[in-house]
């Protein structure tokens, strides 16, 4: 199998609530979206929605692929600490704080999280920095 | 699981609580401009309590009106009047301490016996502090030569923003308007959305005291008031306690006003419990023990949760026994029950993200040394945000040593030598807190200077004085809160160059 050929297992996959909510925000904001995982105090381990080029990703970030149509980035030091982790984005009832484009909705982004296997962790998707990502203007 | 019943002594009663408020602009109740409110849910049990005003650009851009008439008056305002005015505030708070704190324990879900021992008095003991530091600070002088003097004076920056947390509303509220008002600045606050309430009812009581205009309260939320407060062009600094990415988006809308910021983003703070910590059974070693169940302080939502314990492996046994005692001891309840030591979660989002947290150490291997999993608490509470108070073993390259969970999870892991606790206590993205328990005394000098934490708790843990600056270091941040030097961050300098030399230079 030639290398472009072959399947890559996915970094983050989505739940169907998720799924609908970024059908909502696509249609009520009339654009793309992004997704960055934070971290840190208070709302921190949870994944933040932007329209689409509002967050600037930059070299110290680290893109895990694209959910449902949508990038999704982290800082390169987190990332150290989950990359053994396939992460899935939910969203759950609540009243989160932070600047992600949801929270009107009474509703949060979440990550849930699972453990790669030593057979999986071999054949992840290769992830690209934020800067890459940049420069080749659209992931594909 | 089963569902704990509770024998406790009976709630106190809630104060009055408005069905709604506005927001607090100009020394007025300005209805928002959408003439829309958003629900504020106790996470006492999960319920309604009151509703705050949904604000959005237009209701920043008032406030920032309101600020902007403000300012040149109140800048010019003497120190002796801006001093009174903080201490007034201060008293009023005082005399009405017990109600404020029910009203912070009914929106943050924090046990009530917190609200009254710690945020409250803390609130009241900020104002003074800056009220005082005031009072005797200096700008300074230098005589460069017999002709040349150099004045550098402290200028107040302008209007600045300041975009609070919900873990400690009005403590946290307090640690950024008290400096910003004795530095002279006027100040637009954006609440959590989780806890929109208690700095309403606080600006009841303290709206009137301050000229208006001065400090200005919109709530609302984050991408609706706190992203056009963040990025308006017409504010001349950011303060801002929250996490990294949000951090870094007000950061990059400070870049494109050139405008400073202050950033608080948390941490996974290292508590290091030495071997010379069990060398006896006395007082002090009951205080150790004290020291790493603080994790549950205020159900762990602390960007200094002491969330890492590291404890030498010759006394892990005998300390840990002790420590898993100690948190298996802390009762659960009402909030509002005068012996609850640990309340709700702030949130149903934070309740999820933590059981997630929970999920994702277990399944990496971490052994539960207590707790694990929700409390379901009965008598009304079975639809508020309870989690047990939660001991992980494990090593430090686990997700529960590595990210800050913001809850009663504390992750425990053993060292053999002191160069080993350093590095496991480096190993961390974070720099906020840090914690070194030892009764030997080079080891308390030498390892909290070897810690990159900009606050290193030394033979005790979670003191918040007004007097000692707190702050960041790596990726928790830059800038300072509390302590004189806070002024600083609310301050430019002005410096005057003089010469009082009557002859010309001779260039031209």
């Amino acid at each position: 199998m030639s290398p472009d050929k072959k399947t890559f297992i996915p970094r983050v996959l989505i739940t169907e609530a998720a799924m609908d909510t970024i059908d909502t925000l696509r249609k009520r904001f009339g654009s793309e979206l992004m997704f960055h995982q934070s971290g840190g105090c208070c709302d921190g381990s949870s994944p933040m929605c932007f329209e689409k080029g509002d967050f600037k990703v930059g070299g110290s970030d680290i893109w895990l692929g694209e959910v449902y149509g949508c990038d999704f980035f982290m800082n390169s030091d987190q990332f150290e600490y989950w990359k053994h982790t396939e992460l899935t984005l939910d969203v759950t009832p609540g009243r989160g704080s932070s600047f992600s484009i949801e929270i009107p909705m009474g509703i949060r982004f979440m990550i849930r999280s699972r453990l790669f296997t030593m057979e999986e962790l071999e054949n992840l998707i290769p992830t690209k920095t934020g800067e890459e990502v940049l420069e080749e203007g659209s992931i594909k | 699981m089963t569902t704990l019943t509770l024998s406790q002594s009976k709630p106190v009663e809630r104060p009055e609580i408005k069905e709604k408020y506005d927001h607090f602009i100009g020394g007025k109740w300005v209805a928002p401009t959408s003439g829309e409110y958003f629900d504020n849910i106790s996470p006492i049990d999960g319920k309604v309590f009151s509703k705050a005003a949904r604000g959005n650009k237009q209701d920043i851009e008032l406030a920032l009106d309101a600020a902007h008439a403000a300012f040149p008056t109140w800048s010019k305002t003497s120190a002796a009047q801006r001093s009174k005015l903080l201490n007034k505030i201060a008293d009023i708070i005082e005399e009405n301490l017990e109600m404020l704190a029910r009203i912070e324990t009914i929106d943050n879900g924090k046990a009530l016996r917190e609200t009254r021992a710690a945020d409250l008095p803390l609130v009241i003991d900020h104002f003074r502090y800056f009220a005082g530091v005031i009072r005797a600070d200096e700008s300074s002088i230098s005589e460069h030569d017999e002709h040349t003097v150099s004045i550098a004076l402290h200028e107040p920056l302008g209007v600045v923003g300041q975009i609070i947390p919900w873990n400690f509303p009005l403590l946290m509220a307090t640690w950024k308007m008290a400096p910003a008002l004795a530095a002279g600045c006027c100040a637009i606050v954006k609440p959590a959305e989780q806890t929109p309430t208690s700095i309403m009812v606080l600006m009841e009581l303290i709206g009137h005291v301050l000229p208006p205009g001065v400090l200005n309260v919109v709530t609302g939320f984050g991408p609706e008031a706190g992203k056009p407060l963040a990025s308006s062009p017409r504010i001349a600094k950011v303060s801002f306690t929250g996490e990294t990415t949000t951090g870094r988006l007000i950061m990059q809308y400070a870049s494109e006003n050139l405008i400073p910021v202050t950033m608080e983003l948390g941490g996974k703070s290292p508590n290091i419990f030495m071997k010379s910590v069990a060398d006896a059974d006395d007082e002090f070693f009951d205080k150790a023990v004290e020291g790493a169940v603080m994790f549950a302080l205020n159900q762990g939502e602390i960007c200094t949760c002491p969330s890492r314990i590291l404890v030498h492996e010759d006394i892990y046994d005998v300390f840990m026994e002790r420590v898993i005692a100690r948190t298996k001891a802390i009762k659960m309840g009402h909030p509002l029950a005068e012996d609850t030591m640990m309340g709700a979660q702030a949130s149903n989002d934070q309740y999820e993200k933590i059981l997630s947290y929970i999920d994702i150490g277990k399944q990496e291997g971490a052994e539960v040394l207590c707790g694990g999993d929700k409390a379901e608490l009965n008598s009304g509470l079975e639809t508020g945000f309870y989690i047990q108070p939660t001991i992980f073993k494990g090593h430090n390259k686990m997700r529960v040593f590595q990210e800050e969970i913001f809850g009663p999870v504390v992750s425990v892991t053993t060292f053999k030598t002191t160069e080993e606790a350093i590095a496991i206590a480096n190993d961390t993205m974070y720099g906020l807190g840090a914690g070194l328990w030892s009764r030997d005394a080079h080891e308390l000098y030498q390892v909290p200077r070897a810690i990159q934490a900009g606050r290193v708790w030394v033979n005790c843990y979670h003191n918040y004085p007004a007097h000692a600056p707190f702050g960041g270091y790596k990726k928790s941040g830059f800038g300072r809160e509390n302590h004189l030097m806070m002024l600083g961050h609310y301050r430019q300098t002005k410096n005057m160059l003089i010469s009082y030399d009557k002859n010309k230079l001779g260039f031209f």
